[in-house]
């Protein structure tokens, strides 16, 4: 009895073991996967991209970039490939094990592999590297950086926020304070000024950051202080904590507004709109760059409206048709360098003063 | 002002429920003799098959039943290690914490087209219907159904314990296995017992929150709750009203930080030291008013038969 209950408890271990181990294993034919590789494809440049923790279906940063590299594979012909991370140790060791396969250019995203990549892009001077959401003060000559002027979603859908509540009170959640979040946050409340201004109204913007991007029990506590505070829509930039956000705008029936990704999926009838950060949009732009030869080593490429890269979705039953036109506007006003929504809260005071 | 009091009583509810059925779990084991770590695992283990199940038969009562199920498939094989092979029962609390999180995501993958986070699913209703109090300061208090559920749990399981003869004998293994095996207790069954009834618990605890407090399972919706319920075991002293009272103080400190935190609040107390209102309160209320807190006897030690 006792040797079969080994046996079982070992298989379940082993089984166990795989499970868990085959994340770092490189490949190209992995999830839905556009194209064959033995297509008329001329592999000769070699991208690859190491996620980070999230994993590469965490239907946001890592799953966006690997859609990119996709596209990238199926338009120019590159041959891709992905590495996940399951922990932080696994970044430096994936970034070597690309380095070995020997890709031309490697991607890491997001901010939570900053130095992983800095030390890899330092240890390899011949490799190119790219990050997605990090600066840095010195850019290495083969690292470039590419980050978004998340201000400028923001932005759009705070004027969204002012022109559709009818309490005049709004609400923001953050996650950890940073000058990340504080791009959202800032210009979600310079968006919310410039639409109470055009609507000939006060709107009230109450703020408060829950100390967490995965505690999403905190974000619907807030949220639901908010909406019973007299908010009807709040908009959140807290990772995870926002999932909470959204449930409570679903529970209160009020609205909430989703970042990064369209996140309708989550509640169709309760969240307005989303501040969208292209990730896949950039990744495969920034490395058609590459591959053409173009040196943007050592450089900080920004992304916002402009490069097409953040934006609001185009689904918009919930605001109504005038309100989108009205932002779509807005939107064109940012484009053209009009209208430059703030990401600081020194660019925020300006920016209110400015408008009175 | 009464708004905010009855929001606080609402957030203190809906924050401790899953840490309630957590820490139930811990009390069950551990008054046993089975140290039980492993709630964190077992719990998002739980988050995950609540999700799925109310996902694919649109009925959640069946998720939480099925995620009290897979809450004990996990206990069992800490039962196993710990009991049959006399493993050291924190190593195997370890192993659970590192296996449930992982085996979640490897079969929300394979259930859910390789995404690591399930669709929306249907919740569990509220307590007095959808939409009671709707539009009044009462709508705080309509919380989940989950929060009563973790009431009666904690009543029917002090109940068993301290006063029917299963209890006794529980408790009994716990403290003193080999006097409990010469008066023809069964330790080993006991035990088994008792371990998987921890899971089952553990498993309601995830279930509480991807089917009442969010709707869908992703790989944050359990992140330390079971290490918190753990505290509140201690904290409780290893008796299910302690426990119940730990995570209620735990949920209350969160409500308090979220309520008077906000730009809007009259408190302007940073973000950042609010959030370790919940953490110090805790400090201050065990130094102050719990006092020594003492574990079973035999807690975390295996019982070898005929062993002196």
């Amino acid at each position: 009895m006792k040797k079969i209950l080994a046996l079982l408890l070992a298989a379940s271990m082993a089984m166990s073991a795989t499970a868990c181990s085959s994340g770092a294993a490189t490949s190209s034919a992995a999830p839905a996967s556009s194209g064959e590789t033995s297509s008329v494809a001329k592999a000769d440049f070699k991208v690859s991209m190491v996620t980070d923790t999230g994993g590469v279906n965490d239907q946001s940063f890592n799953q966006l970039s690997w859609e990119g590299l996709q596209k990238l594979k199926a338009d120019n012909g590159a041959d891709v490939s992905y590495a996940e991370s399951k922990q932080e140790a696994d970044y430096a060791t994936n970034l070597d094990k690309a380095v070995d396969d020997e890709n031309n250019l490697i991607w890491g995203v997001g901010f939570a592999m900053g130095d992983a990549i800095l030390n890899a892009a330092k240890a390899n001077p011949d490799v190119q590297f790219a990050i997605v959401d990090n600066a840095y003060e010195e850019t290495p000559s083969n690292l470039t950086a590419v980050v978004f002027r998340a201000q400028e979603p923001s932005f759009l859908v705070g004027y969204i926020a002012a022109k559709t509540t009818k309490t005049n009170k709004v609400g923001f959640v953050g996650g950890v304070k940073s000058d990340v979040i504080d791009q959202f946050e800032y210009g979600y409340k310079a968006g919310v000024a410039y639409g109470a201004k055009e609507m000939g109204k006060t709107v009230e913007v109450v703020a408060q950051y829950a100390e967490s991007f995965v505690d999403s029990a905190k974000g619907k506590a807030i949220a639901s202080k908010m909406f019973s505070g007299g908010c009807d829509i709040v908009f959140h930039a807290a990772g995870n904590v926002g999932t909470g956000v959204i449930e409570a705008a679903k529970e209160a029936n009020k609205y909430a507004i989703g970042v990064d990704k369209d996140q309708a999926f989550l509640a169709p009838n309760n969240v307005l709109t989303s501040a969208l950060k292209k990730v896949d949009k950039a990744v495969e732009e920034v490395s058609k760059e590459i591959m053409d030869g173009k040196a943007t080593g050592g450089t900080t490429i920004s992304l916002g409206v402009k490069e097409e890269a953040a934006g609001i979705p185009e689904e918009h039953k919930l605001m109504g048709e005038e309100t989108y036109k009205a932002a779509a506007a807005l939107q064109d006003q940012i484009k053209d360098g009009k209208l430059v929504p703030p990401a600081s809260e020194k660019d925020y005071n300006t920016f209110v003063k400015n408008l009175k | 002002m009464l708004t905010s009091i009855l929001l606080l009583v609402g957030i203190t509810m809906m924050y401790s429920t899953p840490l309630v059925f957590g820490a139930l779990g811990g009390v069950i084991s551990e008054r046993s003799g089975v140290i039980n770590i492993g709630i964190e695992g077992m719990m998002t283990m739980g988050a995950l098959t609540a999700a799925s199940v109310s996902y694919y038969t649109g009925n959640p009562w069946l998720g939480f039943l099925a995620a009290g199920a897979a809450g004990a498939a996990i206990a069992l094989l800490h039962a196993i290690a710990s009991i049959t092979f006399n493993a050291d029962q924190t190593i195997s609390g370890i192993a659970i914490n590192l296996l449930g999180p992982g085996f979640a995501l490897f079969f929300c993958r394979l259930l859910f087209d390789n995404a690591a986070m399930t669709p929306p699913v249907k919740t569990l209703p509220k307590l007095f219907g959808e939409n009671a109090f709707h539009g009044t300061p009462a709508e705080s208090l309509n919380v989940d159904v989950t929060v009563l559920l973790a009431l009666i749990a904690t009543v029917v399981i002090w109940f068993v314990l301290y006063k029917t003869k299963w209890g006794l004998r529980i408790r009994s293994v716990g403290e003193y296995p080999a006097a409990a095996d010469t008066l023809g207790i069964n330790v080993t069954r006991t035990r088994y017992l008792c371990v998987l009834m921890s899971g089952v618990m553990a498993g309601f605890g995830g279930a509480s929150m991807t089917l009442a407090i969010i709707s869908q399972f992703n790989q944050t919706a359990i992140s330390g709750q079971g290490f918190i319920a753990l505290a509140a075991v201690i904290f409780g002293k290893w008796t299910p009203y302690g426990a119940y009272g730990a995570c209620m103080l735990f949920g209350l400190a969160q409500a308090l930080t979220v309520v008077l935190g906000g730009s809007d609040s009259s408190v302007t107390l940073p973000s950042q030291i609010l959030a370790m209102l919940p953490y110090v309160l805790t400090i201050i209320v065990l130094v102050l008013f719990v006092g020594r807190s003492v574990a079973p006897k035999a807690d975390g030690v295996p019982y070898e038969k005929g062993e002196r």
